[in-house]
């Protein structure tokens, strides 16, 4: 029963190689946590079926002809798939379980011990924006863009939805709470409803035109929009970068400080 | 391998949270090939000494170096050699053994040949068969912590901390690992720092013993030299209730006792010569009117040295409620 063997040296395996290491086991842990995934797939097609079918006569009726509300809802259903998506909660389950301690009593690079969690929700998240946008060409949606515009439109997505994982992660590092880390999609609710979400921009009226101009989310979807609805807008398109770039910076931030804090041998 | 003349050197390590110094400034010099057993009870500082010798943890004071290696300024040199079971198995357990020992190995870059190879290795150690493909959830706490011992074993470290790697465990797993940490001290060379409460695993696997007690170490040395140190016998005594303080006064009248200590209803008597002794003892405590329910007479354990250093015996339930 012993362990006979040559001797080996351990070494360190270098940040892109424990980056692989990380990724791989977050992906291959998601595809194991389909119950956690499969509900966050589900509520965003509900939500486009539902706003279409209770909204688009009244948005259309009052808009110039020609709008089109299905192509208008559809970045919407796409944010809502992407955004809370991550491995947070798992994260909280390693340290709770101790095998944070574990990976932290190996040379790995600390860095990659979030970045990897985030390069596996990359995949996730490109993954939940497919049923969307079946469902989108399922009911007529199309892209004045193609082939080329769908995929800058599930980047833009995806863009997002790595820069909202910063706040999750921060909750899980900061607390290593379960109950705060599924409440972090709480923080998404001014972003998602202080916009554009239901009407064009030129719409909005009072406090609500106020907010929405200081709000990311508004830029993104007029991004996504622009690619569905309208042709190659540069500006637009940056912009939509810009304010996911703008949101993960914060979000970031506030991850990598709370990682920070967690590694820190206090 | 690193050789290093001490693989383990602390100088005054201490550790306080708030305002509780749970471990109070300890020196340890533990020798390269050397089985150093740590032992003590629950709450001694056991387990905070191993976070900070393994770099989990900051000294709040005091310095150590593992490895040659200081454990505050050069942390990632300590952990690339160092291995570690902590004292709760810490799995994943949505991988698989498999995966999870593999995921070891590429985190100390081994390359895959190696990986695999040492995997094959391990799985021996491991012992559960057909289950290393199988989600660690589903496997005994017994799998889990033998599959834990794996996972610090699989880049051959140095030095291995063991932190109370058989509590939980049944005897035929436990004497498994004994086997194992015989084997890789021995054949392998690697220095072992095992913490337990069990006497018997500090007396039959360790070359040097240190008892520490309220985050400080009590004593320290052989578990001979340790048993010595408190007389070549030992008598045993088992008295009536509250009849131990006085039992102990009216002993203390012969000449040929070295010590006498009351652990609840038990005298522990220690002396050079147990065999012409043990009728003088019998005689002076009927002779008061104490009534004793047992005499026995033995060679000392380390369970006496900790009552000779600490006044307090190792808590026996403590010990019971973790092995059940």
């Amino acid at each position: 029963m012993n362990t006979r063997t040559d001797r080996i040296t351990p070494r360190h395996a270098g940040f892109w190689s424990d980056l692989t290491s990380v990724a791989l086991r977050a992906l291959r842990l998601a595809s194991r946590d389909l119950e956690a995934i499969i509900p966050g797939m589900a509520v965003p097609l509900f939500f486009l079926i539902v706003n279409i079918g209770s909204l688009q006569s009244f948005v259309e009726g009052n808009l110039p002809p020609g709008f089109d509300f299905k192509g208008f809802q559809l970045p919407v259903s796409v944010i809502f798939a992407v955004t809370g998506i991550s491995r947070a909660g798992s994260l909280v389950v390693d340290v709770q379980d101790g095998y944070f301690d574990r990976l932290l009593l190996t040379p790995v690079s600390r860095t990659t011990l979030l970045i990897g969690l985030m390069i596996a929700d990359l995949a996730v998240v490109i993954v939940m924006t497919i049923p969307v946008l079946i469902l989108g060409f399922i009911i007529g949606v199309g892209f004045e863009t193609g082939i080329l515009g769908m995929l800058v439109f599930i980047l833009i997505g995806a863009a997002w939805g790595i820069a909202f994982t910063g706040f999750p992660y921060a909750i899980a590092l900061r607390t290593g709470n379960p109950t705060a880390v599924n409440n972090a999609f709480l923080l998404f609710f001014p972003f998602a409803f202080l916009t554009t979400a239901y009407v064009p921009k030129d719409q909005l009226t009072g406090w609500l035109s106020v907010a929405a101009n200081f709000n990311p989310t508004t830029y993104l979807l007029e991004g996504m929009r622009t690619l569905i609805l309208q042709g190659w807008d540069s500006t637009a398109i940056l912009q939509a970068f810009l304010s996911s770039g703008i949101v993960a910076m914060v979000s970031f931030t506030l991850a990598f400080t709370a990682l920070r804090g967690r590694v820190r041998r206090k | 391998m690193t050789t290093t003349a001490s693989a383990i050197e602390a100088r005054g390590l201490v550790r306080r949270f708030g305002d509780k110094e749970a471990v109070a400034g300890i020196d340890i010099t533990v020798a390269s090939g050397e089985i150093f057993g740590f032992l003590g009870p629950n709450g001694a500082g056991k387990s905070t000494t191993v976070r900070m010798l393994t770099t989990l943890l900051s000294p709040s004071d005091g310095t150590a170096s593992v490895a040659g290696f200081n454990i505050d300024t050069e942390a990632d040199d300590v952990r690339l050699r160092i291995g570690v079971a902590l004292q709760d198995a810490a799995l994943d357990p949505k991988q698989t053994g498999r995966e999870l020992l593999d995921m070891q190995g590429r985190l100390y870059g081994l390359p895959k040949d190696v990986r695999l190879r040492r995997v094959d290795e391990l799985l021996q150690l491991v012992n559960i068969g057909g289950s290393i493909d199988d989600r660690i959830a589903t496997y005994s706490g017994g799998m889990k912590r033998r599959l834990d011992l794996a996972a610090a074993l699989v880049h051959q470290p140095e030095v291995l901390f063991l932190d109370e790697p058989t509590t939980g465990l049944d005897p035929t797993s436990r004497a498994a690992v004994w086997e194992e940490v015989r084997y890789l001290n021995e054949q392998l060379g690697i220095t072992i720092f095992l913490t337990t409460q069990y006497l018997e695993e500090a007396d039959e696997l360790a070359d040097r013993v240190g008892i520490i007690a309220r985050g400080k170490i009590v004593a320290e040395g052989t578990p001979d030299e340790l048993k010595r140190s408190i007389g070549a016998d030992v008598i045993i005594a088992k008295v009536g209730s509250g009849d131990g303080s006085r039992a102990a006064q009216v002993l203390a009248a012969l000449s040929d006792l070295d010590s006498v200590e009351v652990s609840g209803d038990q005298l522990v008597i220690a002396t050079a010569h147990g065999a012409s002794a043990i009728s003088p003892v019998a005689v002076t405590l009927a002779n008061n009117s104490i009534k004793v329910s047992e005499l026995t007479l033995r060679t000392p354990t380390l369970d006496d040295v900790f009552l000779h250093t600490t006044g307090s015996r190792m808590d026996a339930n403590e010990e019971e409620a973790v092995t059940a």
